[in-house]
């Protein structure tokens, strides 16, 4: 009599969010005359907002679902989001993000969480200018800020959060910290860099045709000095300012003994500028001003882009906003205070309702309930606690309320002791060789020492010659070819790759996939999807399917528990004279008949039996009971789903030749199970952050390459400490900023296609390096006996550099993968 | 041919001119978003400005 379901849900979505509409719901909003199914009323309220602003149009041109919902069930706010947002009136607080302009005016800059696309923007932007004494509002899509500036007599900072609220978006203070503010500064003057070269490369390049057709067909030799002298005026600022990174990281290069490419480039570039500038002012010689501007403009190209895709998804100076909340109860003799988050100190008493964010770490005064610690140690289900209990703040409490007394705050909390042990593992990192560093150091001084054994013969020989044809030397074996190999490789294959859903960010990261050895995963929102869904549905009386699935999501209507999202979808209406017993399971009313749902035991216990988990259809999974006074009626077996299309990838990666291991905080039954399932090489279980890093630096210390793939804030230090590491696109912020690659598509098989077109890659770029190596050794006795004119060289260096180009072109689609039978 | 010796300092000064904008832009976020003026300049929220007896294909108005 067992009957499993498939997804039975409804086809109607929700207008405004895109999710399912649960079976019963009636909610609807007139939408330019049409009235629109809603799925909850803080949706309706959010649509009838927006219709009410005159700004329907958002409907039209966005793009995807809104993907907030905010509590709201009216036009009035949650008493609750009301107090907290009062808090941003507090002059205190606002002065760590708002300016005063004028006397009445302020501004400040708020990130706001929500945001999806255009349209947004655009519906931001004009809701927010709507709002009486709002003087300015411009929202960025690109890093999700809202620039307001208001007349602060007019309306409040709350008030204005409030308005974004309203539209379904979030609001938070952006005060960056000082890394962030440098790389902001950084970004701006690299683009700078990037301009200047660029506008000077135009104008030298123009200058050179002249030159280049004087050569041919003769020119007055006053023109020629005057061109002469006006490429040496543009150049000189591109030198000076542009290509100042080159010199800056050769110096600290030679400084700590070290041949890196930096080094040639500002041979090249410097030498180059140094011996035109020496022709210029003795006209004399050949002058190669067209050389170093195009060649500093294509490397800062290079970088520019190579760093956009390292900020791309870097929101640093925030990512621990979203896990410890802006305020917090404080209980001053038996009052319950409002407080700003920051000024807690230790001793005090706080107050957490459920469904709130612990502010600080403490131990349990009073109360019992059960906290979700997911984002700390990834383990879904939420841990009973109970008085002398120790918390930690950013877990999230589950069911009632808890009184704590503070015992750390600031920066001695275990969130902060986390982000100060990715400090330390980042030193830490074992460095990658990067296979065109090493070539480029032998190659410099390959070079080096020719020009300087050139040098010497031909002063011997005819000393008038001899600067001439040693810098020809230094000019044709200019590392164009050489340093293009490898960076047009990697840019190809960094954009085929991006295309298909993994994002890199750290230059090194297609050449550690190559040579990697090891292949670690986190469990928990990495192999599996990181959320309880219903597996199966095992009847025991005569009840079907459906109806014990809508008796089941009535008595989880209002519970925050994970459990209960699994069924909520089955929700028709809400149980009453509901009674939680923490831990064991909930009993309610539906429908005038008293119910029980949970564990095994405590279930059957409302039809006088005895029924325990041994009872269970099977042992895989998590099987609640569910019971009326009479009999049993069903078993639910809930479980966390393996991501599709893992077993594959996993066969896959092995057949490749990686170890594939796991390494979890978890501790259930369920990491054998998933181990078992998808047939890992070895499974570590039950670790904290700290055993997690260890491990990998054991693997390391053993010679292993290590690729860690994790999503929490637990996996932060190990992703730091490995030599490759890459989140999940569903990973919070910060796990996202310190990984080397962002799994955007959360698509696991894309790790499969990622190593493979690294290795690819590799081959490719050997290839180059090779043509480079092969091209130089013709060309360097060639020049090195006089026989090279200026044109012949620049012709060389350009058809190598353009079969170099060619030959990465083919980095642009992804190798086939084989399937494992 | 001595022209010369005045156009190319005029281009200097453009392009000594056009380096200025260039800064300029940089520095007051020109480039910082490069994404949603290109999308925004296609919403119309100028309904109200068009007469109604311009407006088209107003029986079917809403989303499609």
């Amino acid at each position: 009599m067992s009957s499993s379901l498939n997804s039975q849900h409804s086809l109607v979505t929700c207008f405004h969010c895109g999710q399912d509409v649960p079976k019963g719901v009636q909610f609807t909003a007139n939408i330019k005359g049409t009235e629109q199914p809603m799925c909850c009323p803080g949706c309706k309220a959010v649509a009838e907002t927006i219709v009410s602003s005159g700004l329907e149009h958002y409907y039209k041109y966005r793009q995807g679902d809104s993907m907030f919902t905010p509590d709201l069930s009216g036009t009035e706010l949650p008493s609750t989001v009301q107090d907290e947002l009062k808090l941003y009136d507090n002059a205190s607080i606002q002065q760590n993000f708002v300016v005063s302009l004028e006397d009445d005016i302020k501004e400040a800059t708020l990130v706001i969480e929500g945001i999806t696309c255009a349209a947004c923007v655009w519906l931001l932007e004009h809701h927010l200018v709507k709002q009486a004494g709002i003087e300015q509002a411009s929202v960025n899509l690109t890093n999700h800020r809202a620039r307001i500036r208001w007349h602060d007599s007019e309306i409040t900072l709350s008030s204005i959060m409030a308005a974004i609220y309203h539209i379904g978006y979030q609001g938070h203070p952006y005060h960056p910290d000082k890394e962030e503010q440098l790389l902001e500064l950084e970004k701006k003057r690299s683009f700078r860099r990037l301009g200047i070269a660029g506008l000077g490369m135009m104008q030298v390049m123009m200058m050179s045709i002249a030159l280049y057709a004087g050569a041919l067909q003769g020119i007055e030799e006053k023109f020629e000095i005057f061109i002469r002298w006006t490429s040496l005026f543009i150049t000189t600022p591109i030198l000076l300012y542009s290509a100042r990174p080159f010199f800056t990281a050769a110096l600290r290069d030679i400084k700590a003994h070290h041949l890196s490419m930096d080094v040639p480039v500002s041979i090249a570039i410097g030498g180059a500028y140094l011996a035109s500038a020496w022709a210029t002012y003795t006209q004399s010689g050949e002058v190669y001003f067209d050389s170093v501007t195009m060649f500093t403009f294509f490397l800062l190209i290079g970088r520019y882009l190579e760093m956009q895709a390292r900020h791309r998804t870097g929101r640093a100076g925030n990512a621990l906003l979203n896990l410890i909340p802006a305020s917090a109860i404080k209980l001053v003799d038996g009052q319950e205070i409002l407080i700003p988050a920051s000024d807690l100190n230790t001793g005090d008493i706080v107050l957490v309702k459920p469904g709130h964010t612990l502010p600080a770490d403490g131990i349990i005064v009073a109360g019992y309930s059960s906290v979700d610690e997911s984002a700390l140690t990834g383990e879904y289900l939420p841990i009973n606690k109970t008085i002398n209990d120790h918390v930690v703040g950013g877990t999230i409490n589950v069911e009632s309320p808890l009184q704590l007394k503070i015992t750390e705050v600031g920066a001695a909390t275990k969130l902060s002791a986390i982000v100060r042990l990715l400090d330390r593992a980042q030193e830490e990192k074992p460095a990658v060789a990067k296979t065109a560093d090493k070539v480029a150091s032998y190659f410099v001084a390959a070079v080096l020492l020719t020009a300087i054994v050139v040098s010497l013969i031909w002063w011997q020989i005819d000393p008038k010659n001899a600067f001439w044809i040693t810098l020809s030397v230094l000019v044709v074996t200019c590392p164009c070819a050489l340093s293009l190999a490898t960076p047009t490789a990697l840019t190809a294959a960094t954009g085929t790759l991006r295309q298909h859903g993994l994002l890199i960010t750290r230059g090194h990261v297609l050449e550690s996939l190559a040579t990697a050895t090891h292949i670690v995963f986190d469990k928990t929102g990495t192999l599996t999807e990181g959320n309880l869904s219903l597996k199966s549905t095992h009847l025991c009386s005569n009840i079907d399917a459906q109806t014990a699935l809508e008796i089941a999501a009535a008595l989880e209507a209002h519970s925050e528990h994970p459990i209960a999202k699994a069924f909520r979808k089955y929700q028709r209406q809400a149980a009453d004279s509901l009674n939680v017993e923490l831990g064991q399971g909930l009993e309610g009313n539906v429908d005038n008949t008293v119910y029980r749902i949970g564990k095994p035991e405590f279930a059957s216990a409302l039809c006088q039996q005895q029924l325990a988990y041994s009872d269970a259809p099977d042992h895989n999974g998590q099987w609640l009971l569910l019971c009326n006074a009479q009999t049993p009626l069903a078993w639910f077996c809930l479980n966390d789903q393996i991501r599709k299309g893992t077993q594959q990838t996993l066969a896959i990666l092995k057949r490749l030749g990686l170890n594939v291991q796991m390494l979890t905080g978890d501790n259930s039954a369920a990491v054998q199970e998933v181990a078992a399932e998808l047939n890992m090489d070895q499974v570590i279980a039950n670790t904290s952050p700290e055993e997690k890093l260890a491990y990998i630096q054991k693997l390391q210390s053993k010679g292993a390459k290590v690729v860690m793939i994790g999503d929490g804030i637990n996996d932060i230090p190990v992703l730091a400490g490995a030599q490759t590491s890459i989140a999940m696109g569903s990973a919070t912020d910060l796990a996202k900023t310190n990984a080397d690659a962002v799994l955007i598509s959360s698509d696991i098989e894309r790790l499969a296609d990622a190593i493979l077109l690294s290795r690819k890659t590799q081959f490719v770029i050997r290839q180059n390096l090779s043509w480079a190596l092969l091209y130089n050794l013709i060309a360097l006795p060639l020049a090195a006996m006089g026989f090279i004119a200026p044109y012949m060289a620049a012709i060389g260096m350009s058809v190598s550099s353009l079969i170099v180009v060619g030959n990465a072109l083919r980095l642009t689609k992804l190798v086939r993968r084989n399937p494992v039978k | 041919m001595e022209i010369l010796f005045v156009l190319i300092p005029i281009a200097i000064v453009l392009l000594g001119f056009a380096i200025w904008a260039f800064f300029w832009s940089v520095n007051t976020g020109q480039f910082d978003d490069l994404e949603s003026p290109a999308h925004s300049i296609l919403f119309d929220d100028d309904d109200d400005l068009i007469p109604d007896d311009a407006k088209q294909g107003k029986a079917h108005s809403s989303r499609d």
